[in-house]
């Protein structure tokens, strides 16, 4: 049988998505929002209501929330454009050691511009200890950027505390926080964790890919990175990706109901891990303890196999995984999450990532567990080892 | 008058008895790469090819400069046999180039029934250039462009431009043969100098999977149809490898398992090229680049075949392969970072001088036969022809 695990590189767009997003392609609902016209004003409506729609998803405003061409925008605007509009405030500023590219390179970015980017190491679990963070806070300090969910390891970073204690050294400096694998199975609540900037994907809750949306404070300036004619309150110019924002309001609002079966998809991947590690020898996980983990992202290891050849072999028997993140598996370079987390090269090389969504079904699991046995097997049985 | 591409083919000029059928071959090669171009006509006269590219003289030619056979074409105005339309032809075609410019005019007379001789042509056609367009002056040493007349029987042709062909035969005049295409930098070139030399090919990819990944796969298909816009087409054979790979791995030592592995490769390679009769194989080594590429290493390869085995770039420096495989577009598809098969089993410490006897020894245990029959019966053609390219404005 097929098993899609692969939903932390991305989610099938579920078909009530779909429809929204043809229903506003057909039709009299093309409309460009910033026309005056009715046509305009009907596209602007539908906007508008995906917005609501976001907002609920992250327990927020709607006029806090503004889109974006997806993830990596979004943590590129909060990360370049937080950093650059305090400048003059401070040039400090803080990521941890397991962000995502498009965290990690924006920083770098800075650092091209002058601002001193210092990197917050992780425990064994790809933790952000809050007496770690502490410690580098500096008056000088401008931006922190810490990821709710890591993507490859599954890791949920105490961020409420990280928030506090950089809040009570440094209330200037801007937090932002990358929950694209957080929310939906995980509760989002940029307001109550204090924080100022939070990125959230469609593509990653059964919607479009190709939009995203950056969740911003009131009252928190950011520089663009995009010039244009007005739209996003200036802050992302360009006439808006209506499918895609339809799309993605539709996705959030069906994810509200994903909290419901968060116990059931961590369950479905504690019996991943389980049964695998008890049938295979030499495997481990990698990653956090289970009350440290998101209910969805699950990260193992087989000795003496490569991650990329185990992925081959699981898809000819229809099972979707992957090594690391796609992003990382595609360069192939070594995971940098998991240097992190002070991960051995041989395991880091025979790792693979198994991500849930509620959609996930036990016979998906069955399944999966059933290939990996059986491929792990073959593979050190061709091997010769 | 009108505009009609000339077609200079230089040493399939020279093959006496041959010419009829290479310039057959010419034809019908320059007419296949047009298809795509509806109203084009390609025809012959007086020993002369032509193209009349129904005003689409830059679209014909971007597609034109990979048939091989073409040392150059010329866009050309054919005009009737009166000095005055000659000149005023010459004249639009200089005026279209940049401008102060030293010229002079290489006239040629086929038909000598016409008045006037070449010298007397070269003055004529000079003077009125020099009275009618602006800037000019003569230069018979260092002309920055030849204006050239051919004065033939029922027309004459005029042009001034050159654009270069890539020389060689055309595809097809040679027996077809089989190319060993990984997915790396140099089996494509290789491949690109044999059809240069009139070879139809076929080439012959080794898959691994799960050791090699769809996109290493994608990566040879992708060369594959760089190819075929050079040779017309190119059909790919898909060996599943993997079981060899494995037992090589198994049965052979550690530092052998390239050498043996390379043998396999020409066995599969040999059989399939015998069964449809293809006369040779074709491999991008070239000496001593790496392990398996000594002198000593091809000797330890080379006997498990009788067919000849085809080495273009066996005198190539590796910065000379790269230049040639970005010109022929084949580099930025090379140097993805999928690994291939051959990199993926490639032991430490792969012996550089291995000896036949050595290696004949290393392979007692390997079930030879029973893995190419395997491999062969499991062998997939796929076909790859020439896509119409995309034209850049000129």
């Amino acid at each position: 049988m097929r098993a899609y695990l692969d939903h932390s590189a991305t989610t099938p767009p579920d078909p009530r998505v779909v429809e929204a997003m043809v229903e506003v392609m057909e039709g009299d609902q093309f409309g460009n929002p910033s026309s005056l016209h009715a046509l305009g004003l009907e596209a602007e409506r539908r906007v508008e209501e995906a917005r609501r729609q976001v907002a609920r998803l992250v327990e927020a405003a709607p006029e806090e929330i503004t889109f974006t061409s997806g993830g990596t925008e979004a943590n590129n605007l909060a990360v370049l454009g937080g950093a650059r509009a305090l400048a003059r405030r401070g040039r400090h500023v803080l990521v941890s050691a397991v962000e995502h590219p498009s965290v990690r390179e924006a920083a770098r970015r800075l650092a091209d511009e002058g601002f001193e980017v210092e990197e917050i190491p992780v425990d064994r679990e790809g933790r952000v200890l809050p007496e770690v963070l502490a410690e580098r806070v500096r008056p000088d300090t401008v931006l922190v950027s810490v990821m709710r969910v890591n993507n490859e390891v599954g890791t949920l970073q105490p961020v409420e505390d990280l928030i506090r204690v950089v809040k009570e050294r440094r209330p200037e400096a801007l937090f932002h926080v990358d929950a694209v694998q957080a929310v939906g199975l995980t509760r989002v609540t940029p307001r109550a964790w204090g924080c100022d900037l939070l990125t959230v994907s469609a593509h990653k809750i059964h919607g479009p890919k190709g939009v995203g949306a950056l969740w911003v404070r009131p009252g928190v300036h950011l520089i663009p990175l995009v010039w244009g004619g007005g739209q996003e309150r200036d802050l992302r110019p360009g006439t808006e990706n209506v499918p895609g924002i339809v799309g993605f309001g539709r996705a959030a609002e069906l994810a509200l109901a994903w909290r419901e079966e968060a116990e059931r998809v961590r369950a479905l991947r504690r019996r991943l891990e389980e049964e695998i590690l008890r049938r295979v020898p030499g495997a481990r996980r990698l990653g956090p303890e289970d009350d440290h983990a998101a209910p969805h992202i699950l990260n193992l290891a087989f000795e003496g196999i490569r991650g990329e050849v185990l992925v081959h072999a699981l898809e000819a028997e229809g099972v979707y995984v992957s090594t690391g993140s796609a992003c990382s598996s595609r360069r192939q370079a070594t995971s940098h999450v998991l240097v992190a987390l002070g991960e051995p090269e041989r395991w880091r090389e025979g790792a693979i990532r198994l991500s849930l969504s509620p959609k996930t079904q036990e016979a998906e699991v069955e399944a999966a567990i059933e290939a990996v046995v059986r491929q792990v097997e073959a593979l050190r049985a061709l091997m010769g080892e | 008058m009108r505009e009609l591409i000339l077609v200079r083919y230089g040493e399939i000029g020279l093959k006496g008895d041959n010419r009829p059928a290479f310039e057959g071959r010419l034809v019908q090669n320059l007419r296949d790469a047009l298809a795509h171009l509806p109203g084009i006509r390609v025809f012959r006269s007086h020993g002369r090819i032509f193209i009349d590219p129904a005003g689409e003289t830059a679209a014909a030619l971007e597609r034109l400069r990979r048939v091989f056979g073409v040392v150059a074409f010329h866009p050309a105005v054919e005009t009737p046999l009166e000095l005055d339309a000659m000149a005023e032809a010459a004249v639009r075609l200089v005026a279209e180039e940049r401008r102060p410019v030293r010229f002079k005019v290489e006239a040629r007379r086929a038909n000598k029934a016409f008045p006037l001789n070449s010298m007397e042509l070269n003055r004529e056609l000079g003077a009125r250039l020099l009275r009618q367009v602006e800037g000019l002056t003569v230069d018979l040493h260092q002309p920055e462009i030849r204006v050239r007349l051919e004065i033939r029987e029922k027309h004459a042709y005029v042009y001034v431009r050159d654009v270069p062909g890539p020389g060689g035969l055309p595809v097809g005049v040679s027996s077809p043969a089989l190319l060993l295409l990984s997915g790396g930098i140099d089996s494509p070139v290789a491949g690109w100098y044999m059809m240069k030399r009139g070879v139809p090919l076929r080439a012959i990819h080794f898959h691994s999977p799960p050791f090699t990944s769809p996109r290493s796969l994608q990566k040879v298909q992708d060369l594959s149809d760089v190819l075929a816009l050079w040779g017309g087409r190119l059909p790919l054979y898909v060996v599943p490898f993997t079981r060899t790979q494995t037992a090589i791995r198994k049965h052979v030592p550690a530092e052998l398992s390239m050498t043996v592995m390379r043998r396999m490769m020409y066995r599969i390679a040999d059989r399939l090229a015998r069964r449809d009769g293809l006369a040779a194989l074709v491999t991008g080594e070239s000496v001593g680049q790496v392990a398996s590429q000594t002198i000593e290493s091809l000797a330890a390869i080379n006997p498990v075949t009788d067919l000849p085995v085809l080495r273009p770039l066996v005198g190539l420096d590796k910065a000379e392969i790269i230049q040639k495989a970005e010109e022929i577009g084949t580099y930025a598809i090379s140097i993805r970072p999928y690994e291939d098969c051959c990199t993926l089993f490639v032991p430490e410490h792969p012996a550089t001088h291995p000896r036949l006897d050595e290696v004949e020894a290393a392979e007692a245990a390997l079930p030879v036969e029973e893995l190419v029959e395997e491999a062969v019966a499991g062998t997939e053609l796929e076909e790859h022809h020439a896509q119409p390219v995309m034209v850049a404005p000129s």
